[in-house]
């Protein structure tokens, strides 16, 4: 009896084995086992940073020579190098972005005109009144952009605004599209002129809602190098194609520190939000 | 007379009618100053055509009709235009909004009727003055009345339905109105059915209302079919579809308009505006908005100049309590708080509703416990129990498959939610998500 059972199931197993060892010769597709070398050397973290659907897409369009390796914007540059010299290609260049928030109205500047009770995230407060802030294009402070980053590169400081860090933001972009107001943007690292400012109001109005927001006095544009920063419907716009003339100089004279000159992380002076007071 | 009256599902809030349905519309003075959004309707924003420093007689426009899915806005009192600048909208944004320095004395100067008498008029000039005069749905949506009162070719439309349900607690404006103005209401009917080339017309009424259900039928003229038939009490049966199902028993398919089952549903507050356009010639300027709630000392039924800021419409009213808690705009199932009293009062505004801190509730909320009682309020037959887990974690897709198109933010669910989750603000918030990747998409 146990010998029947070894022998029918035995005999079947060797059967499906010829047939999946005849199969895979028929059917054997090669694919360049560079494909799979070059993937184990990204870091895997299917961002999405820099729009092929994943790591593995991304890994073979290095091989096949259309995307250069220094597109993954989450990858060290020494990883871009080994990746290059293991391919023989050339590492390429990519401009590295940072993801900036227009805004710098924390609760401590920006005033609250109500007080908002319902579910504790930015879209659902946008969707509702626009969630009590005085100020309607500013930061809700509700953490959407915190919750949606995959490299925890935002931390909420203890005045409500997201601080990223230069270093951990690989500039995916989830922090955009997660923000219902459109506050967060794709800066080059080497962009350090920004106007951390969307409300369009100008004038002593703009600063009874928030004491840093952009008058539109237009102070930067006389200092800033001509075409480089303009006043357009209430807000100050830098145009980053003029960036090589961008000097500090065009920030110095704003009255509110609506637009700053970058040195490093956002909004640095800020505490974090102690652990105890996080929801 | 029919008794199938009501539709399936639904809810049963507090009414709080009882403190302004006996008050008589009076009409509120002019306040300052008035702000008109230019963003007051569905459809394209109106296109400015008023500057800064000109002077604006009562009904002139500011405002011209941005095509056909538009209206156009109309200064609602004598005055001179004293900026054109961001405002706060009742919708929680910043709107383009035209403000006026109200000059409250300012004799009437005797001017051309700008809507035209309305004998001899054919359709087409009916739909053209009715847009022109800048009409809007009054019961909240602020659907342009015009293109409702111009159906596709492809269906025929062989009802004209009256709104006068008015659900939503605390609302009086449309009771009040069929009271006080049955036959200003049914000369709109009147209008209304010439257009639309009807000859049958049902007036739907809650019976809770039965003082406007006896001044309507006391009012139905001999020459004109209008049938006047009260409805089960119970929310939302003024919600579009609802009250469709209720009056004629049809549902009316998924994602498809009323005129597909050959209906067109007007409010009250609407109709009696087509007519008072009609009447006087002056296009929509004011209209009647109901202040009330237990946080606002003296609750009024008011004629209101569209572009009263809300914080001179409560100063009228006496005030507010101290346990005053929070401002509605609509009512308090599906109006909109408000984070600044200085947004106006705009077409689309019902009532204004202040809730005293005992009527607001805890903002605490736990875990769905799958009771499943969400399912059994829903109107429209949806699972909000599945939509809530699904908006929590963002599968908006999952949501689309689910319906969300159907949900119009009755807030029967959370309504009935013994775990206090919000559902209808995570449904309105997804339906904002979903647009805006549309629009990213797109």
């Amino acid at each position: 009896m146990t010998f029947h059972a070894i022998a029918i199931l035995g005999g079947m197993g060797l059967i499906f084995a010829v047939f999946l060892a005849l199969a895979n010769r028929k059917l054997w597709v090669w694919e360049d086992p560079r494909i799979d070398i070059v993937a184990s050397m990204l870091p895997n973290a299917n961002c999405g940073a820099c729009g092929h659907p994943g790591c593995r897409a991304f890994a073979e369009g290095t091989v096949a020579g259309t995307i250069s390796p220094a597109e993954c914007t989450v990858a060290s540059d020494d990883v871009h190098k080994s990746i290059a010299g293991f391919l023989g290609v050339d590492a390429g260049t990519a401009v590295r972005k940072l993801a900036r928030l227009m805004c710098a109205g924390g609760n401590d500047v920006a005033i609250n005109l109500a007080e908002y009770r319902g579910l504790p995230t930015c879209a659902a407060a946008a969707a509702v009144a626009g969630g009590g802030k005085g100020c309607a294009w500013g930061c809700l402070g509700l953490a959407d952009c915190e919750r949606a980053c995959d490299f925890g590169a935002i931390e909420m400081s203890d005045t409500g605004l997201p601080m990223v860090d230069p270093a951990a933001c690989t500039a995916c972009g989830d922090c955009v599209e997660a923000c219902p107001k459109g506050l967060f943007t794709l800066l080059a690292a080497d962009h350090r002129l920004l106007v951390q400012c969307k409300n369009l109001i100008a004038g002593d109005d703009a600063l009874e809602q928030c004491r840093v927001a952009c008058t539109a006095c237009g102070k930067c544009v006389l200092d800033g190098a001509p075409g480089l920063i303009s006043v357009a419907s209430g807000i100050a716009v830098v145009n980053y194609e003029l960036n090589a003339l961008a000097e500090e100089r065009a920030a110095a004279r704003c009255p509110t520190g609506a637009i700053v000159w970058l040195t490093g992380a956002q909004f640095a002076h800020l505490p974090a939000l102690a652990g105890s007071e996080r929801q | 007379m029919s008794f199938a009256t009501g539709f399936r599902h639904g809810v049963h809030p507090p009414e709080e009618k009882e403190l302004t349905n006996r008050l008589p519309i009076r009409r509120m003075p002019y306040p300052d100053e008035i702000v008109l959004p230019l963003r007051q309707h569905a459809g394209n924003p109106a296109k400015l055509c008023v500057a800064v420093g000109d002077h604006v007689e009562r009904g002139d426009p500011v405002g011209t009709a941005d095509g056909f899915m538009s209206v156009p806005i109309h200064a609602s009192a004598a005055g001179t235009v004293a900026g054109v600048e961001w405002w706060p909208h009742p919708d929680g944004s910043m709107a383009l909004s035209v403000r006026i320095t109200v000059d409250k004395f300012a004799p009437h100067v005797a001017r051309p009727r700008t809507v035209p008498h309305w004998e001899g008029l054919t359709t087409d000039e009916v739909v053209l003055a009715v847009q022109q005069a800048g009409v809007v749905g009054l019961g909240g949506a602020a659907f342009p009345t015009h293109v409702k009162l111009a159906p596709p070719k492809d269906h025929a439309v062989h009802t004209l339905i009256i709104n006068g349900a008015e659900c939503e607690p605390y609302l009086t404006s449309d009771h009040r109105t069929m009271v006080e103005y049955p036959v200003r209401v049914l000369f709109g009917i009147r209008v209304m059915m010439r257009a639309l080339g009807v000859t049958k017309s049902v007036v739907g009424i809650e019976r809770n209302k039965p003082d406007a259900i006896e001044a309507m039928r006391a009012a139905v003229p001999a020459d004109l079919d209008v049938t006047i038939l009260p409805l089960t009490v119970k929310y939302p049966q003024g919600a579009e579809k609802m009250l469709i199902k209720a009056v004629t028993g049809v549902e009316v398919p998924s994602g498809k308009l009323p005129v597909t089952v050959g209906v067109v549903v007007q409010n009250v507050g609407s109709v009696a505006a087509i007519a008072e356009v009609f009447e006087t010639g002056l296009p929509l300027v004011e209209r009647i908005v109901t202040v009330s709630g237990h946080g606002l000392r003296r609750p009024a039924n008011l004629i209101v100049p569209v572009g009263t800021k809300l914080r001179d419409l409560l100063a009228f009213c006496d005030g507010v309590t101290p346990d005053a808690a929070e401002v509605v705009i609509g009512g308090p199932m599906m109006g909109q708080a408000q984070a600044n009293l200085d947004a106006p009062v705009i077409k689309g505004t019902t009532g204004v509703v202040v809730l005293a801190k005992y009527e607001t509730r805890l903002a605490r909320s736990y875990p769905c416990i799958h009771c499943g009682r969400c399912l059994d309020a829903c109107p429209v037959f949806l699972n909000p129990s599945l939509l809530g887990d699904f908006a929590r974690v963002g599968r908006y897709q999952d949501m689309v498959e689910q319906h969300l198109a159907d949900c119009m933010l009755c807030g029967s669910c959370a309504y009935v939610c013994p775990s206090n989750i919000p559902l209808s603000q995570l449904f309105q918030a997804s339906k904002v998500a979903l647009r805006r990747a549309q629009a990213g998409a797109a």
